[in-house]
């Protein structure tokens, strides 16, 4: 299993889950991507497309204006 | 009809609605959809080529042409533009916050897999030619736009 990293800080809207779709695309079911956002829109973004998508969101977090959210591929 | 299936009609060919269909269109492209955009009217200045491309027209569609603007680069704003300064204002901040220009905004589009048709009436009454767009499009009419309109449960019209 692998464990990708996905840096898009700075990115707008839909910028991060376009990162995050092909990232997903490219991986196996069970490997996760760790994602970093500062769009503050992420937040309810990634549990929408997590469920519309069927991939697993394991940890949303938000420190210090940066969300992290870790998914599994579904 | 299909959860998984999304249009967009871009009638307008304002820079700030160009936008919002380009962003709905990633967006719902990334959430896993087939998304397809049928640009008419004001739209299809959004599928030409930037720079003019030699095609034979007679003079009122050669007019058309020289005061429509040419690709997404050269939209203005349907609010504000204000003899370009209120344009060339929205294109420095969106610059410095790190969005995305229309022109990007589509090119990712296509990217993800975003099909684009150009109507093909529109392209006639404005006297625009294949060769004018574009890569990557394909130009049907309102039968086209509909056969996929009924097979999506999104429809939006810009």
């Amino acid at each position: 299993m692998a464990d990708y990293t996905l840096n898009c800080r700075g990115m707008q809207c839909p910028g991060p889950i376009m990162q995050l779709f092909q990232q997903m695309k490219a991986s196996q079911p069970g490997d996760t991507a760790t994602i970093s956002v500062t769009d503050m829109g992420f937040k309810k973004d990634i549990e929408a497309w997590c469920r519309k998508t069927k991939n697993e969101l394991v940890s949303l977090t938000e420190d210090a204006g940066v969300i992290t959210a870790v998914v599994r591929k579904g | 009809m299909s959860e998984n299936q999304k249009t967009i009609i871009v009638f307008s060919g304002d820079l700030d609605k160009a936008m919002a269909a380009m962003i709905i269109a990633s967006g719902a492209a990334a959430m896993g959809n087939e998304v397809t955009l049928f640009f008419t009217f004001w739209g299809l200045n959004l599928l030409r080529k930037p720079e003019s491309v030699k095609v034979k027209k007679n003079l009122l569609e050669a007019m058309f042409g020289w005061m429509m603007p040419r690709g997404a680069r050269r939209a203005t704003l349907s609010k504000m533009h204000m003899g370009g300064m209120g344009t060339a204002m929205m294109k420095y901040v969106m610059k410095t916050k790190n969005v995305n220009t229309p022109e990007e905004l589509m090119h990712n589009a296509q990217e993800m897999g975003v099909k684009f048709i150009a109507c093909s009436m529109s392209m006639d009454v404005m006297g625009i030619n294949p060769e004018e767009l574009i890569d990557g499009v394909e130009i049907g009419g309102v039968a086209t736009y509909l056969g996929s309109a009924d097979e999506a449960n999104v429809n939006l019209f810009i």
